[in-house]
């Protein structure tokens, strides 16, 4: 079985989308309003606030009354999107989330750059790695964690359709942009390279290195399926169980804590449907710490030769 | 607009209702509860302007946000007696598959909720978020909220103080239950408050003291005031001097009632001393 080629032109930042995404539905949505706890040009948020100044709403550093006002600005119909790094959009504000906006059901838009351990050199009092385990907890939230530009831009699009409270997760390094022909739907896997021996589940920026190694595995022999998951809940667990069913085998992929991460809602479907083995490409209940993205991810284990070894292991496991 | 004297025919009834939902089920916050009893009744009844028919976006109508959402029962009985749902449905309160939960919460759609609140000081920033809502909607009715005095402790408050300050959200109207009282003891023993007025001065804030905060005239006369200074590109807020447990001699000048339910001979001697005057639940 051949691999189909992705391509790009350009390697781009995740939060770019965002900014892009954000700005387009700026000009097609007039309830769309943005806040933002003093990172504007950090969240590509410079072309809405130009473009809609009287929709833009700078908070400050005050990420808590940020999450406070955007769920009371939901009432009078406005779809709030709020914007800061990752870690100040999760574990800072979590009790706000979880009650004015989570528990209370309202629509915003909780955008967040920086996610993971690529934002690199600022080091691990930045680097969430636990923040898709904090948000899938919460009853009624939708998780999305994209994989490039297209991605991005598309989700910021689609979480503005969707009504009730959505995290939605990127990041800083410069990714190759290539999902552009591939359709988005929040809920929906997206199978990337068919395979039989091994499942690939990626999310975020380990998608392109979840391609990368099934180039490598191809290499050996071993015909890898690589399966984009963006959204991390509700998950497609259909895709999942369809997927593993045939390989037998399943390798989870995510720039997050193997604690609370998108393998963890993996092994849940797999132990109570289909039990397989399963390898965890995720940090290993560990802070991060300074480096450039590459080094990071080379040092912790989160890129395509960490993603063959976990193949490797568990095609093992199944015999 | 209801007359002085609904007003006070209501005030002994709302604190029947919240003596004997709390002891019913042994649960529950009378303390800070009786001591609003007048402002509740006195901004749903004589201040705010609203629908009969509750609508999450509250688009021109004033809306109104508890912050301190363990005095729900002086909420629930309030927005009953106002007809925002049936008063017999006051029975369900903190009981199974109840819309009236320990805490007040937009969960099981109880209508006059719009947001859930219990854990502190995140009242002000949802009232902040609908008021600048409003003003987007070009909507020129108020947003209030209401905040005990110890919650002021919780620093988000200060936080949205300071933006409502320098936004200058001029459609909000906050008013802080002064009673002094809080779950460990007075506020100056568990941690001073300081000066109120001074500091939300400093923050840009109108301040109106109601030195009389269980008076029905002076709440409207304090109101009418509050009212008087929105759109003026300041955010006003009301220092009411409440007594916690106002209405029933036992449970006055003391944080002791702050969570307890009273028993049945407490129960008794508070309902003796409030007359039934619209009928009980």
């Amino acid at each position: 079985m051949g691999l189909k080629e992705y391509t790009f032109t350009e390697k781009i930042d995740t939060r770019s989308g965002f900014g892009v995404g954000l700005a387009e539905l700026g000009d097609k949505n007039p309830d769309v309003v943005a806040l933002c706890a003093d990172l504007t040009g950090s969240l590509k948020m410079n072309a809405f606030k130009d473009a809609h100044p009287k929709r833009f709403f700078q908070i400050g550093i005050a990420e808590a009354n940020m999450m406070g006002i955007a769920a009371g600005m939901t009432i009078g119909g406005k779809i709030p999107f709020t914007g800061t790094f990752a870690n100040f959009s999760t574990g800072r504000v979590y009790d706000q989330i979880r009650q004015s906006i989570a528990y209370s059901h309202k629509n915003v838009k909780i955008c967040a750059s920086h996610a993971g351990i690529t934002l690199g050199e600022d080091g691990a009092t930045h680097q969430i790695l636990e923040d898709i385990g904090l948000m899938k907890m919460l009853p009624g939230m939708t998780v999305i964690n994209t994989c490039d530009f297209e991605q991005t831009r598309k989700a910021t699009h689609a979480i503005a359709a969707l009504h009730g409270p959505v995290y939605l997760r990127f990041g800083r390094p410069k990714m190759p942009n290539f999902t552009a022909n591939l359709p988005f739907e929040i809920g929906k896997g997206i199978v990337l390279q068919e395979g039989t021996d091994v499942t690939l589940v990626a999310t975020g920026h380990l998608v392109w290195e979840a391609l990368e190694a099934a180039k490598i595995l191809h290499q050996q022999g071993i015909s890898a399926e690589v399966i984009n998951i963006h959204t991390i809940k509700p998950l497609d667990d259909a895709l999942i169980l369809q997927s593993v069913k045939k390989t037998g085998a399943v390798v989870s992929c995510e720039e997050h804590n193997f604690l609370g991460g998108l393998g963890e809602s993996i092994a849940r479907v797999l132990a109570t449907r289909l039990p397989k083995p399963q390898e965890f490409v995720a940090t290993q209940d560990t802070f991060g710490e300074s480096g450039t993205p590459a080094q990071l991810m080379q040092k912790y284990g989160l890129n395509a030769a960490a993603i063959v070894q976990k193949a490797q292991a568990v095609i093992y496991r199944k015999t | 607009m209801a007359s002085l004297e609904t007003l006070q025919q209501l005030v002994p009834q709302v604190r029947r209702d919240i003596l004997r939902m709390v002891h019913q089920v042994n649960s529950g916050h009378p303390g800070g509860s009786l001591g609003c009893t007048e402002f509740f009744v006195t901004l749903y009844n004589h201040i705010m302007e609203y629908s009969s028919h509750f609508d999450m976006d509250g688009k021109n109508e004033d809306v109104f946000f508890l912050s301190n959402g363990h005095i729900s029962p002086v909420f629930y009985s309030t927005l009953a007696r106002s007809g925002f749902f049936p008063i017999e449905e006051l029975t369900t309160f903190r009981k199974l598959d109840s819309r009236l939960q320990g805490h007040p919460t937009t969960h099981e759609g109880l209508p006059g909720v719009r947001i859930a609140s219990g854990s502190l000081g995140q009242g002000m920033s949802v009232a902040i978020g609908a008021a600048e809502t409003k003003k987007l909607n070009e909507d020129t009715n108020l947003v209030y909220s209401l905040h005990g005095d110890g919650e002021l402790q919780e620093g988000q408050n200060w936080e949205a103080i300071m933006y409502a300050g320098a936004k200058g959200i001029d459609n909000l109207i906050s008013t802080i239950d002064y009673n002094k009282q809080q779950i460990d003891g007075s506020t100056d023993d568990v941690l001073p408050l300081g000066d109120l007025r001074s500091k939300l001065e400093a923050f840009g804030w109108v301040v109106i003291d109601i030195e009389k905060g269980n008076d029905i005239k002076s709440i409207i006369t304090g109101l009418d005031a509050a009212k008087a200074a929105s759109g003026k590109q300041k955010p006003v807020a009301i220092l009411l001097h409440t007594v916690m447990g106002n209405g029933v001699d036992f449970m006055m000048y003391t944080h002791a009632w702050h969570g307890k339910a009273p028993n049945d001979e407490q129960l008794t001697s508070g309902l003796a001393q409030n007359e039934e005057t619209l009928g009980d639940y």
